[in-house]
């Protein structure tokens, strides 16, 4: 049949073309400057389409700085002005107000929640999945989104297939892993890579992360044993390099992880260790706190900021929405992969300061390097609640303020 | 040729799965076939207009769409929502993202757990009264709508100036229906007074542990004894206006919405 073998031409021309084009380049670690072209027709895409919505929405215009900029303006104003008194005043029936208001901003708007879903783009960068808003505006946009449909599907998506099942096999390949991911990485400071016998912390996006640090360097890996394509894809790698794997009910006994961390980071000729002190993956807009037990260990932390640009397709993985497959179709029918990592001078704990204070400073430093807000709270709140303790501090702030110690406002009969 | 279509939000919580189990809780794990590029322009396709808030049922395909699409807003409730509350276009649509962004169940109205996974919300000491406030007697869901009535309360009152309606009702932001709403934090059993007991267990939420009992009697019975004009030891309405007369209830009762 005539349309099967013109079907089949055209499957090997393009299986070769992918091989010439692809796979040789990146063994050979040689660039043909594909990629580079590609991102650039890729921003210019952007940019028109972009455009094109402005033009075709200008009362709407607003809509683009909602994103940003927030949807309310909120009152920080601390518990002793929000009551407007000094302490020792009295209670009054207005306190109400200051509580109600800072529950109903909550509601319509806090610093948490939005950190765990994915980050709202100011311009829409023609993936439907991070559509926040926008409105059909004319054909040519209609016709460009298809168009921008097919190529991720059909040209993309079957390419990163094929080159990812090839990367489980030999895992050394890391270039092509990347490569297949149209990852542009810029790696800044490399002269503060992580060292034998250190720490390496980061912020924590995606399991891509791990990813692109591997490609510029081993490391140890401390993580959770995983079922399933995760599993598969950590048993490989344990036969690269000698990694730390511990078990769920083993990370409870943080003495018998620390004491084995510890070993490991004694010993000057091991890898260095990689940890994401955040817990959880943060969708990359903020740092969340950060678990004080790995500032507890010792050694020096090297720390590392990585910075996605979310441009290019959304890296953040909410584990309680997508399945592993899942998020890394989605990954795979993105547009590309863009980011930057900073590696940072290499911090230890000071004289008279406890893990907490040091965990802190790291995070501080990381948030600032990487343009990320700093947030106090725990990742683990993408699936637990709150601890009791902190409404406790914010009625133990309120009784001060009307009672304040037995002060002579109080009438008693 | 330029038209706009329904406002929408697709994101995280537009891909979804199959019906069977588009009602589940806690972790919700999309099948990786679920649709990850949805048409982006919902008004294209007829077969789209479901009311917000329906549940979805059907076969795979269509369910898709259709629970997508339940998530929508439709123009019709846009416009009565803009009347009936006085927000502006652009301020109803990322606060119908928010509304979505806190419908973890995914079928168009908030619960009470909804609410209390906010952090900020749960540390808040009167943050069960005013989870509280949102519910209507007996109802443990909200919808959109009752969503934004509850916070058109605290719309700044000067909006007002662009919806002069004279023989209309009072408009929900003026500065009685603020006052009434606070007066409802404290009024548990909602029978229009604040009872000494009432108040008591109220500034007990507020206080915690730190304030023992006869001091807390103490500003109770004080305070109730400042407002009370006819004797019968508890505060009505009238009265809490009266004792709050000198208060800025419009700065300290308002959220400044962007745009």
């Amino acid at each position: 049949m005539e349309g099967a073998d013109l079907a089949v031409k055209v499957l090997s021309t393009w299986l070769t073309l992918v091989v010439g084009l692809i796979v040789l380049p990146s063994a050979f670690g040689l660039s043909l400057g594909i990629s580079e072209f590609y991102m650039k027709i890729l921003v210019k895409t952007l940019e028109w389409a972009t455009l094109r919505i402005e033009k075709g929405a200008p009362n709407e215009s607003v809509l683009k700085n909602s994103a940003s900029v927030g949807i309310i303006q909120r009152d920080e104003s601390p518990m002793e002005k929000g009551l407007s008194g000094l302490r020792g005043r009295v209670f009054e029936l207005s306190d109400v107000f200051y509580f109600s208001k800072k529950g109903l901003e909550a509601i319509v708007e806090d610093e948490v929640t939005q950190r765990f879903s994915s980050e709202e783009l100011v311009s829409w960068n023609l993936l439907t999945r991070t559509n926040v808003n926008f409105q059909y505006i004319s054909p040519k946009l209609t016709m460009v989104w298809v168009l921008g449909v097919l190529i991720r599907y059909c040209f993309l998506l079957p390419l990163r297939i094929k080159n990812w099942l090839s990367e489980l096999v030999h895992l050394t390949c890391c270039r092509i892993c990347v490569r297949s991911l149209s990852g542009t990485i810029h790696y800044h400071n490399k002269q503060y890579r992580p060292q034998k016998g250190g720490i390496c912390v980061a912020n924590h996006t995606s399991p891509i992360d791990v990813l692109i640090l591997t490609t510029d360097g081993c490391y140890a890996m401390v993580g959770q044993v995983h079922g399933g394509l995760m599993g598969i894809i950590q048993r490989a790698m344990v036969k690269a390099c000698p990694h730390v794997w511990f078990e769920r009910s083993e990370m409870k006994d943080r003495h018998l992880v620390t004491k084995r961390l510890r070993e490991h980071v004694a010993d000057k000729k091991k890898l260095p260790i990689l940890i994401f002190p955040e817990g959880t993956c943060i969708n990359n807009t903020s740092v969340m706190m950060f678990k004080k037990g790995s500032f507890e260990i010792g050694g020096t932390i090297y720390p590392v900021a990585i910075k996605y640009n979310p441009q290019f397709g959304d890296a953040f993985w909410n584990s309680s929405k997508y399945g592993m497959v899942s998020y890394l179709l989605r990954i795979m029918t993105s547009w590309a992969i863009v980011c930057d990592v900073w590696y940072m001078p290499p911090m230890t704990r000071e004289e008279g300061e406890d893990a907490v204070q040091f965990a802190n400073r790291v995070k501080s430093a990381i948030a600032v390097q990487g343009g990320l807000t700093e947030l106090p709270w725990d990742g683990g709140l993408k699936r637990a609640k709150v601890k009791d303790t902190f409404k406790e501090e914010q009625q133990k702030n309120y009784s001060k303020m009307i009672v304040g110690n037995g002060s002579p406002n109080l009438e008693l009969d | 040729m330029l038209w706009r279509a329904n406002s929408l939000r697709l994101g995280g919580s537009s891909e979804t799965e199959s019906a069977h189990s588009a009602q589940g809780r806690g972790r919700k794990r999309n099948s990786a076939l679920s649709l990850l590029d949805p048409w982006p322009f919902p008004s294209l396709l007829p077969s789209c207009r479901l009311a917000s808030g329906t549940a979805t049922s059907g076969t795979a395909p269509t369910a898709v769409i259709g629970s997508w699409a339940s998530t929508l807003l439709q123009d019709k409730e846009l416009e009565e929502i803009k009347k009936e509350t006085g927000f502006s276009h652009s301020q109803i649509i990322p606060l119908y993202s928010r509304f979505t962004s806190l419908d973890k169940g995914e079928n168009g109205t908030l619960s009470r757990e909804d609410f209390q996974r906010i952090p900020e919300l749960a540390i808040n000491p009167l943050g069960d009264r005013i989870i509280n406030a949102f519910f209507s007697e007996g109802e443990d869901q909200v919808n959109f709508r009752g969503f934004m009535r509850t916070l058109v309360h605290f719309q700044p009152i000067e909006d007002n100036e662009k919806r002069k309606d004279v023989n209309g009702p009072e408009p929900l932001n003026s500065r009685s229906n603020k006052l009434r709403f606070a007066f409802r934090l404290y009024d548990l059993d909602k029978d229009d007074t604040i009872s000494c007991d009432e108040l008591l267990q109220v500034l007990r939420m507020m206080v915690g542990e730190n304030i023992s009992d006869e001091q807390l009697g103490s500003i109770t019975d004080r305070t109730i004894q400042e407002a009370d004009q006819d004797g019968d030891s508890a505060i009505s309405f009238t009265e809490f206006v009266k004792v709050l007369e000198k208060v800025d209830v419009e700065q300290k009762m308002s959220i400044w919405f962007l745009h």
